[in-house]
């Protein structure tokens, strides 16, 4: 496999990171202690069975949930204690496991909003939304790239499951983030729909200046997209490193793939 | 140039846009199309009750904030009125300095109440905003000296809104051109422009995050919208709208109490108004507002003719009797939701 995208040396500073992130529900430790940086440019996959707290590690990078214990950094700074929309204005774009969409507004207008939140248009209560054209046509861009502009009129809540999947890639594409988190984004989707998901998300890998984590069972998929993998298990980090390396590894092969979640590895 | 008046937002639905029309003409010309102190009296409610309606649908029906203390806003709008011009006299600098008042004090209410208890579960919000309408009103008639308590504050409004007032000598197409008629435009016309302001508001980039919000505020909040930030902004901008509405009531009903603002009973007309012309749809509540508002002042009327044509039947008239127009009133709007789920708005435009 050849690696055309930009390889970092290690004592640049990361893009992201967590140290001894922790989160407990009532006594189950969903999250334990784990400690990971994020280097700009690199798409990083997260392996792990079900329950293994791979969402819930999204939650609290993204915000929807608070750590009970350690800290977030972004670009080196501290932001554990900033809200979800704070980070999400930091450049921090999340699609969610669990479809997560405008139902009753239309497919357009799922996808504009995520341009309008990035445009920070949002408290001008005097013009016309509908006037703002280069918000439109962006969202009818991203529409394009997800194959949906046909359904571009059609409510949100309307559109078959597979569909509500890419138009849920959609949003975090036209939020134009610098970290994109993915949650099983393929998961539920038709074989012909998931090559469109997948080449975006080479496409924004091969562009270099994102930094992508990529939640995904897949693991033929993981080993050709991903620079690196990280397995957790538990709540833990339990392993992490060069994709080949990761999945050879008898702790994954014993933890995950044992449960026979790939045919070949 | 239509476009950029109504905002983009047409009615989308012939019936319906013929319906607006005619309400428009009717209020537009009412003084002339409708002679005599009662219609005129019907029409200007209408007025004000849309915007006090549509106030309550960018809350409710746009951004999904239940708010049980919108009469409180429009009394505090209505008093800041009434006390400044029954203290200072029948000045037009006593309705700036009120309606300037009320307004800062329904903003900074509203702010209180949104930034305090917004975040909070959306029943919650309801019970607070309960709670505090309810003290609200208590407060208002303890405090007799300044709010006239339960009888209310009758006071004198500028000359040139009074029946004193001759515009003109002669009559204009029979009707006598006096201040009530200056007083009905004035609320015509204040009403039409806050109309046209709230549907700007709901079709700009805010009103589009308010709608985002109501969809789904975690999805709202994840592409970067401070959910209790928008949420007390809509609050505020509803809460304005109502004191305004309670300024043109105050201005001209003359006077001010707290069965004619503060009632609970009114919050329940306004949510029934809401309810029946269609959430989410400004144009709602200019169905809503008329057809309530024409139901409580005529249906009495209606169902008195009825009664009397039917005498010589068994039962029927007692049914029809004029006593029993809430009964009615309660029936049309059982019928009205059950066939018409989402508003008469939402049902013209399915349809077409
Ligand atoms: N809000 C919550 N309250 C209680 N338990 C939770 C909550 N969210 C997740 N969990 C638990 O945390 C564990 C990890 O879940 P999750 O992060 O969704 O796993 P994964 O995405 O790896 O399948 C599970 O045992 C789950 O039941
Ligand atoms: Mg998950």
């Amino acid at each position: 496999m050849s690696m055309t995208h930009p390889t970092h040396s290690p004592e640049e500073h990361p893009v992201l990171e967590t140290h001894g992130l922790t989160i407990r529900f009532g006594g189950h430790v969903a999250v334990n202690d784990v400690s990971c940086a994020f280097r700009q440019g690199t798409l990083t996959a997260i392996v792990g069975p079900n329950g293994a707290g791979k969402t819930t590690y999204f939650n609290l990078i993204s915000g929807q949930l608070k750590a009970s214990a350690g800290s977030i950094s972004l670009y080196g700074e501290d932001i554990t204690r900033l809200s979800a929309p704070a980070r999400a204005n930091k450049g921090i774009g999340r699609a969610f496991q669990l479809t997560n969409l405008f139902p009753n507004l239309t497919v357009l207008e799922n996808v504009r909003l995520a341009i309008q939140a990035k445009s920070r248009i949002g408290l001008d209560i005097f013009s016309m939304a509908d006037r703002h054209v280069e918000l439109i046509e962006r969202a009818e861009h991203y529409l394009h790239r997800v194959a949906l502009i046909d359904r571009a009129r059609d409510t949100a809540s309307s559109l078959p499951h597979g569909d509500q999947r890419k138009l849920e890639v959609a949003i975090l594409l036209a939020l134009e983030p610098d970290i994109l988190m993915f949650d099983e984004p393929t998961a539920g989707m038709s074989v012909d729909e998931v090559p469109v998901v997948l080449d975006l998300i080479q496409q924004i890998r091969d562009q270099g200046d994102k930094t992508v984590l990529l939640v995904e069972h897949k693991m033929d998929v993981v080993r050709s997209l991903a620079d690196r993998i990280i397995v957790l298990h538990n709540g833990f980090l339990v392993a992490d490193g060069d994709p080949a390396e990761v999945i050879a590894s008898p702790i994954v092969q014993e933890a995950y793939l044992g449960m026979g979640a790939s045919s070949h590895v | 140039m239509l476009n950029t008046i109504l905002s983009g937002d047409f009615p989308r639905s012939r019936l319906l846009t013929i319906v607006l029309i005619v309400i428009f003409i009717s209020l537009a010309f009412a003084p002339f199309l409708f002679p005599g102190t009662r219609s005129l009296s019907v029409a200007a409610k209408i007025c004000y009750f849309v915007v006090l309606v549509a106030s309550y649908d960018l809350m409710l029906g746009y951004t999904g904030i239940v708010s049980l203390s919108h009469t409180m806003f429009f009394g505090i709008g209505a008093y800041g009125v009434a006390i400044a011009l029954n203290n200072m006299g029948a000045s037009w600098g006593a309705v700036l300095l009120g309606t300037i008042v009320g307004l800062l004090l329904a903003v900074v209410v509203a702010l209180v109440i949104g930034l305090f208890s917004l975040r909070v579960k959306a029943l919650f919000f309801a019970m607070v905003t309960l709670a505090v309408a309810s003290a609200f009103a208590v407060l208002a008639s303890q405090m007799s000296w300044l709010t006239g308590g339960e009888d209310g504050l009758s006071y004198s409004v500028p000359k040139i809104l009074t029946p004193a007032y001759k515009l003109m000598d002669d009559k204009l197409f029979g009707v006598r051109m006096n201040g009530r008629i200056v007083a009905y435009y004035l609320v015509f016309s204040v009403s039409f422009v806050l109309f046209l302001v709230m549907l700007r508001i709901v079709n700009s980039p805010f009103g589009r995050v308010l709608q985002s919000i109501r969809e789904n505020d975690f999805r709202s909040e994840a592409l970067g919208f401070q959910a209790v930030i928008y949420r007390s902004l809509a609050s505020c901008l509803g809460a304005l709208m109502a004191a305004l509405a309670g300024v043109l009531a105050a201005l001209w009903l003359r006077y001010t109490g707290p069965d004619t603002t503060l009632s609970f009973d009114i919050m329940v007309d306004i949510l029934l108004m809401v309810v029946i012309g269609g959430m989410g749809s400004l144009y709602g509540s200019v169905l809503g507002a008329t057809i309530f508002i024409l139901a409580q002042n005529y249906l009495q009327n209606l169902m008195g003719a009825v009664s009397d044509a039917t005498a010589a039947l068994p039962l029927v008239p007692e049914l029809f009797h004029p006593d029993r127009w809430l009964l009615w009133l309660g029936v049309m709007f059982v019928l009205s939701v059950y066939f018409f789920p989402t508003g008469i708005v939402g049902r013209l435009r399915s349809s077409s």
